[in-house]
């Protein structure tokens, strides 16, 4: 071989170690930085030392106690399952037509669902949090319901096109043929058909409606806090309380997440977000 | 369902069409609606003539400068994310025994969420943090550690909960490329170098521009870390706080609705600024393949 190739082979080496560095340095702080919060909220006394004086779990009936967990985390439930639910009502439909039709006005509706994405949610959080205040929906749940759906509901529109790109027109038509109209074709062919793509685009909602703060912050009112904006209270006031108790509530908010962004890893996988992967070339017939 | 008997494709009109209504309208009520009546909010303000609220923004010492406060944090953040999780998703794209792990293990700080992360890194990156005491302990850096509360900690979140996101979205753009093209060039010559300059970097330059906006959206928006994390009366006092103490805080609608159409506005350059450069970027390698 001659000696640029051995340069470029160095250097290949020398750019996939730092890739590798790179990614276990970041990986390790984050695994570190979770276990520091773990540590604390089971820590008796913890002032910079490597392990705490000793072991509690006092903190975490203290943080249920103080900051009303069962009561958030009943209107975290009920504000995280009905957003999945409407924005999936309104969602699959239009992202059936999105896939399926031409008309015009089509780029124009693209757009309309494509912009709640590119907009910060502060830019729009505002103007809807005082119209919602005019209406006397903001602080109820339900203002907090509408305002997640925002994103939400174009959130599923993104994720579904493809899955029903990639679902066979033939088979409407055969059902068509068959006597079916729109609806009996949407209910026994389509959602069948979608049910993984259903099921995805609800799950990754719902972790991010757990995890959106901003929206929930701007809307909410003391009796309808989500887990995220009464962590970030308790993170905000930190001062008042023992540190190890707000370690304890964002412990509780971590399980949450983490419980069901496992679940949707069970049924999802992670690449297959915005395009349907093409894993294996197609052998030749 | 009464729609069966429109089964005939007779109508000139589609009932298809209808299952897009019901999306479309609560965008407009609950999007658009609000935004256009914060927009003309913004033009009346509590006094002085329509346009004050803007004139007050673009004068007041703690007011304009929030602009390029949260870009300086925002731009650095999105390419570094973006930058960063190209060459990883690059790397991940083959099907392998880690291709599943690596990419869990990278996407779970989706879930941590900002709030979370800020807590974590007050714990951990804090001056008598684990992280402090480690460099100290083996002698690395032997300073003073100052990670929070300024403006290296917010970035450093913006990194944590931003990169996983532009790794997953730009991983899925990058597997939903035919590998097939990249072999064909592979059997015409082409090292992988340039596969990835001539065949996969101008497929994935949408997809790029595409995820470059929605990493500057989230990194733009800062706020839970900026106020957490950083310093919001100085160095991070990003725009959305200045937007927030407007609303909740001096209860000036008008101001805040002002400030939030700025930041909108804002944005859109930016958003424009990276769809001009794809073009620029998408054409590039086509026409320069003849060379």
């Amino acid at each position: 071989m001659n000696r640029s190739d051995t340069v470029n082979a160095w250097f290949d080496r020398a750019w996939r170690g730092l890739l590798l560095g790179l990614m276990t340095l970041f990986v390790v702080n984050i695994a570190f930085m979770i276990a520091a919060v773990a540590t604390s909220s089971f820590a008796k006394r913890w002032l910079g030392t490597w392990l705490p004086e000793g072991w509690t779990t006092t903190w975490y009936t203290a943080a249920w106690k103080e900051f009303q967990l069962d009561s958030v985390l009943l209107v975290t439930v009920q504000v995280v399952f009905a957003v999945v639910a409407l924005a999936l009502l309104i969602g699959v439909p239009a992202a059936y037509t999105l896939a399926r039709r031409e008309f015009p006005g089509k780029r124009m509706l693209m757009l309309l669902f494509l912009l709640p994405l590119m907009v910060p949610p502060i830019t729009y959080g505002i103007p809807l949090a005082t119209v919602l205040y005019k209406l006397q929906l903001a602080g109820t749940i339900y203002g907090v319901i509408l305002a997640n759906l925002i994103p939400a509901a174009p959130f599923v529109i993104l994720v579904m096109t493809p899955f029903i790109e990639q679902i066979d027109p033939n088979l409407e038509s055969a059902a068509r043929v068959f006597g079916a109209g729109t609806g009996r074709m949407f209910w026994h062919i389509l959602v069948p058909l979608l049910g993984p793509g259903i099921l995805a685009a609800s799950l990754l909602v719902l972790v991010r409606t757990i995890a959106l703060f901003e929206l929930t912050f701007l809307t909410a009112g003391p009796d309808s806090q989500t887990l995220v904006v009464a962590l970030y209270y308790a993170v905000f006031a930190a001062g008042v309380r023992a540190p190890q108790s707000v370690d304890a509530m964002a412990m509780v908010y971590m399980l949450v997440t983490l419980a069901w962004l496992l679940i949707a890893l069970r049924f999802v996988n992670p690449t297959q977000l915005v395009s349907r992967v093409k894993e294996h070339p197609q052998p030749a017939a | 369902m009464t729609t069966s008997n429109d089964s005939a494709p007779r109508a000139a009109f589609d009932p298809a069409l209808l299952l897009v209504v019901p999306a479309a309208a609560f965008m407009l009520l609950v999007f658009v609606y609000p935004f256009l009546n914060g927009l003309v909010d913004s033009f009346q303000p509590k006094e002085g003539g329509w346009l004050s609220n803007y004139a007050h923004f673009f004068t007041t010492d703690n007011l304009w400068p929030t602009i390029w406060t949260t870009l300086k944090l925002a731009l650095p953040a999105t390419l570094i994310n973006v930058g960063f999780a190209l060459p990883i998703a690059y790397k991940m794209r083959v099907k392998s025994r880690y291709q599943r792990w690596v990419t869990t293990i990278l996407v779970v700080p989706i879930t941590l969420g900002t709030v979370l992360i800020a807590e974590g890194m007050l714990t951990y990156f804090g001056p008598r943090g684990w992280l402090a005491q480690f460099l100290q302990f083996f002698h690395i850096y032997n300073g003073s550690i100052r990670l929070t509360h300024n403006y290296t900690g917010v970035l450093i979140s913006l990194v944590i909960s931003g990169f996983p996101f532009a790794f997953l979205l730009i991983l899925s753009y990058i597997t939903g490329i035919d590998p097939v093209l990249a072999r064909a060039a592979s059997t015409l010559g082409a090292d992988p170098k340039s596969q990835f300059r001539h065949i996969y970097l101008p497929l994935l330059a949408p997809g790029l521009a595409m995820c470059f906006c929605l990493a500057f959206v989230q990194a733009f928006s800062v706020f839970p870390s900026a106020v957490l994390l950083g310093s919001p009366a100085g160095p991070t006092r990003v725009i959305s706080i200045a937007a927030y103490e407007a609303a909740f805080e001096q209860y000036d609608y008008s101001l805040a609705s002002a400030i939030a159409m700025i930041m909108g506005f804002v944005q859109l350059i930016i958003v424009a600024a990276v769809l001009g450069l794809r073009n620029v970027f998408y054409r590039g390698p086509v026409s320069g393949g003849k060379g």
